[in-house]
């Protein structure tokens, strides 16, 4: 054994941790949260901070949980298909303004058109890691039992909009 | 017709690259010259087939040919001609055969323009590269073919992602790719060298200049994707630490890394196992890079086109192609000795600690890419940002600033303290005061802003030391004459730095911003100029509708005016809103107008307007360090070295 093996097995190590990341495959593999109660949360709202906005609520009625950030990019490339799924009015489409500052959040909706019922604060991430937020944009359907139906890792397209999303909510709302 | 010749033009290509590594490497170990001597027209042969496949993919774009799914799905007849030449990389399939289209140019480039290096080596160096290559047409052909049909064909394309309708992102994707797979040279020329246990100054002095023009085309790339976020995302910021920046950014430190540890290897016959390891890491890293890209593994603006099967394929060749080479690393590295040791106050020991702190902020880098996954592996969930990636660099990097002005002037194999501080006492002092002056004469006084100046001021004022130190001992002329390019490169790559560190410090202490709403004839001042409203209109231009907003705009003491036109575009096949910031730029300042919504029904509108002092000076900065890679690279001595090699020494150094 000498010390130019070592590279190697930092590399083996990586290749590891590589390979487990692409059996994960965040746009496919269900969250451990699927089918478990949706994690409480009450949070100031975007748009009226001295207003919150909780779990609670909710309860009773079907909604979408859409997480999002000023500086995220994806989140420019799906807003698109977030303000068509809003516009449907079929559910509220909630935000969560993940590690946001308010005001960047305010701006951010100013410039390209604000789809969400309301958007709620979540400065430091805290209910962001509650509901397994793994990377911005994330979204979230939950049903009227407040059970967390389906989610989806990464930007929505059109296509994940039709095919995934929609099949969801139309089944939860009979 | 055309896209099954492009296609059959792969796969011939990828049985040539079979013949490009294998014969000559068998050949090279069994000491049978006529076999040695196939790499040459192998790659040049290689070069042939893979151009003429592009070749096939690109007149499948100009011809509209919508019978390829791949040209009907980045394609349209509205597109303009540039992007329906760039759309052959505007998506993964294509875009993997530019890769190809890279490695083979650079194979032919090291096929004919190394008439210097010995012929085995030089074979297996191509050999090498003929793998790599063999391991990309066969990921292309298998699981990511570009000219697959559609049939029936579509009678309309559905456009190129506008984002990517744009010079700035027409541009990145060849550049970057020109420096990611140029690395994939030196680390041939590392593997060749490792399989012949001949890593030496000679072999140092044969991938120096690859190695400079790989780095300087990544860093163009990387600088060229910086600038295009900054006017295509209205952010008006310029990085944003996405895992697939990081992945463009660390090959890149390892590639800086590795132009210092070859020179040390050069100059001084040490650290031998050290720079082959660089070599391997930096390819390694471009690799990494592209499998982050394509595989999904991390979610990020830049991963329109993942897919899990083709993650397990790249994770595969990453397996083969750097496990092997470590492998083959931990092998007969122990062989490398050291021609000398090392101590640490010597130029030596600078490029030593250089090397160090480079490793080990690509190591953070690395950690805070893919600490979400390691996370995630133990059971927890967490994402890392901005925050964490700014502090971590700019504390493991702040040293080296000071380090690349002693480094400069600090000599070879040793050097005293008491020399050094002597010299370096009262520039250091100079540079302290001035700073103090400059940064009393900005608009406020921050820390931040100081030390940035005095970095950029003391990484100057050694350079010109440095310089002064060649010139003073010698008549002008013969001091011209002896001055290698490599010296000159050396200090405009380190200029660039600093006019690099100089652009992110003020551009991030010293930005203002203002969100206003603005009706037609309304004016207001941000920063000492004012910017006058004068409404929007509609213009109907090639595939796209843009609603562009009239400004005009004066500085307060009324020496400067000028017109600037932000758009809002919706591109028509995609229907996808765009913001198209007006910038005025400058070189002490950039005026930055982004459009956001309409606010009513008289035309007010939500306006961004940002004063952005000193951005220019960061691309300026990269570009100065590319133009540093370029002179350091046409060194004559790379090309003297043709004649002075012996036909003795080259026998010598056939296969034992």
């Amino acid at each position: 054994m000498n010390r130019f093996v070592l590279p190697l097995a930092g590399f083996l190590l990586m290749v590891g941790l590589l390979g487990y990341g692409l059996s994960l495959d965040p746009k496919k593999v269900p969250s451990p949260l699927i089918d478990k109660q949706a994690p409480a949360f009450s949070l100031a709202m975007l748009e009226e901070p001295a207003r919150q906005l909780s779990t609670a609520d909710m309860v009773g009625q079907v909604w979408v949980l859409n997480v999002w950030a000023s500086w995220c990019v994806s989140c420019r490339a799906e807003h698109q298909v977030i303000s068509e799924l809003a516009s449907r009015r079929l559910v509220p489409v909630v935000g969560l303004n993940y590690k946001d500052d308010p005001a960047d959040a305010t701006r951010w909706l100013q410039q390209f058109g604000n789809p969400y019922a309301t958007s709620v604060i979540d400065r430091d991430g805290r209910v962001g890691i509650d509901w397994g937020v793994y990377g911005v944009p994330e979204t979230f359907v939950i049903g009227a039992d407040g059970l967390i139906k389906y989610k989806h890792i990464g930007p929505v397209s059109q296509e994940s909009l039709e095919q995934k999303i929609m099949p969801v909510l139309k089944e939860l709302l009979g | 017709m055309i896209p099954e010749i492009g296609q059959f033009a792969l796969i011939v290509a990828l049985c040539v690259g079979l013949v490009q590594a294998l014969v000559p490497l068998a050949g090279s170990s069994l000491g049978i010259q006529r076999w040695v001597a196939v790499a040459v027209p192998a790659a040049l042969a290689q070069l042939l087939f893979v151009g003429i496949s592009y070749a096939c993919l690109t007149f499948a774009f100009l011809s509209h040919d919508f019978s390829v799914l791949y040209v009907a799905k980045n394609s349209n007849t509205e597109l303009p001609l540039i992007y329906r030449i760039s759309g052959v990389w505007g998506s993964h399939e294509g875009s993997l055969l530019l890769w190809a289209l890279v490695l083979a140019l650079w194979s032919g480039a090291v096929a004919v323009f190394t008439p210097s290096v010995p012929r085995v080596m030089r074979a297996r160096v191509l050999a090498v590269l003929g793998l790599v290559s063999c391991g990309f047409l066969l990921f292309i052909i298998a699981t990511s073919n570009p000219f697959e049909r559609l049939l029936p064909a579509a009678v309309e394309g559905t456009d190129l992602n506008p984002l990517l309708q744009d010079i700035g992102l027409a541009l990145h994707p060849p550049m970057l790719y020109l420096g990611y797979v140029g690395f994939s040279v030196a680390f041939a020329f590392a593997i060749a060298a490792l399989i012949s246990g001949q890593v030496d100054s000679a072999w140092a002095r044969w991938a120096r200049p690859w190695t400079n023009i790989a780095w300087l085309f990544l860093t163009l790339g990387i600088a060229l994707g910086s600038w295009w976020a900054y006017y295509e995302l209205g952010w008006g910021g310029w990085w944003f630490w996405d895992p697939v920046e990081n992945a463009s950014f660390m090959p890149w430190l390892i590639g800086t890394a590795l132009m210092h540890s070859l020179a040390i290897t050069e100059k001084r016959g040490t650290f031998k196992a050290w720079t082959a390891l660089l070599a391997i890491f930096a390819f390694a890293l471009s690799l990494l890079g592209t499998f982050l890209v394509r595989s999904g593994v991390l979610t990020s603006v830049h991963a329109f086109a993942s897919d899990p099967s083709r993650g397990v394929f790249i994770l595969g060749f990453l397996v083969v192609v750097v496990g092997g080479s470590l492998a083959l690393y931990a092998w007969r590295a122990p062989l490398l000795k050291s021609a000398a040791s090392t101590r640490l106050l010597s130029r030596d020991g600078m490029l030593l600690l250089n090397n160090a702190f480079l490793t080990v902020v690509t190591a953070a880098i690395l950690l805070g890419t893919l600490y979400p996954i390691a996370i995630d592996a133990m059971g927890g969930k967490i994402s890392v940002g901005p925050p964490y990636f700014n502090l971590m660099f700019i504390s493991i990097t702040a040293p080296l600033g000071v380090l690349i002005g002693i480094g400069m002037l600090i000599r070879w194999k040793q050097d005293s303290l008491q020399r050094l501080t002597s010299r370096l006492r009262i520039p250091a002092l100079a540079v302290l005061l001035v700073s103090l002056g400059l940064t009393l004469a900005l608009p406020q006084w921050q820390w931040g802003a100081y030390l940035g100046i005095a970095m950029a001021l003391w990484i100057s004022v050694t350079a010109a030391m440095a310089l002064y130190e060649r010139f003073r001992h010698r008549a002008l002329m013969s001091a011209l004459r002896s001055t290698p390019a490599g010296f000159y490169g050396m200090l405009l790559g380190h200029l660039g730095i600093a006019v690099f560190i100089i652009g992110i410090t003020l551009t991030s202490l010293y930005t203002s911003e203002k969100d206003l709403r603005m009706a037609p004839g309304d004016t207001y001042t941000v920063a000492g100029y004012e910017f006058t409203f004068h409404g929007v209109r509609d213009f109907n231009v090639a595939n796209y509708v843009a609603t562009r907003g009239g400004f005009s705009v004066r500085s307060v003491d009324g020496g400067y005016r000028t017109e600037m036109f932000p758009e809002k575009r919706v591109y028509r096949v995609q229907n996808n809103p765009m913001t198209e910031a007006a910038i005025d730029a400058g070189i002490a300042r950039d005026l930055f107008i982004a459009l956001g919504e309409p606010l009513d029904n008289q035309g007010a509108w939500a306006v961004r307007i940002y004063y952005k002092p000193f951005i220019r000076w960061i691309w300026l900065g990269a570009i100065i360090m590319s133009i540093g890679g370029l002179v350091a690279a046409s060194d004559r001595r790379y090309r003297r070295l043709v004649r002075s090699r012996s036909p003795a020494r080259e026998a010598a150094e056939q296969p034992s």
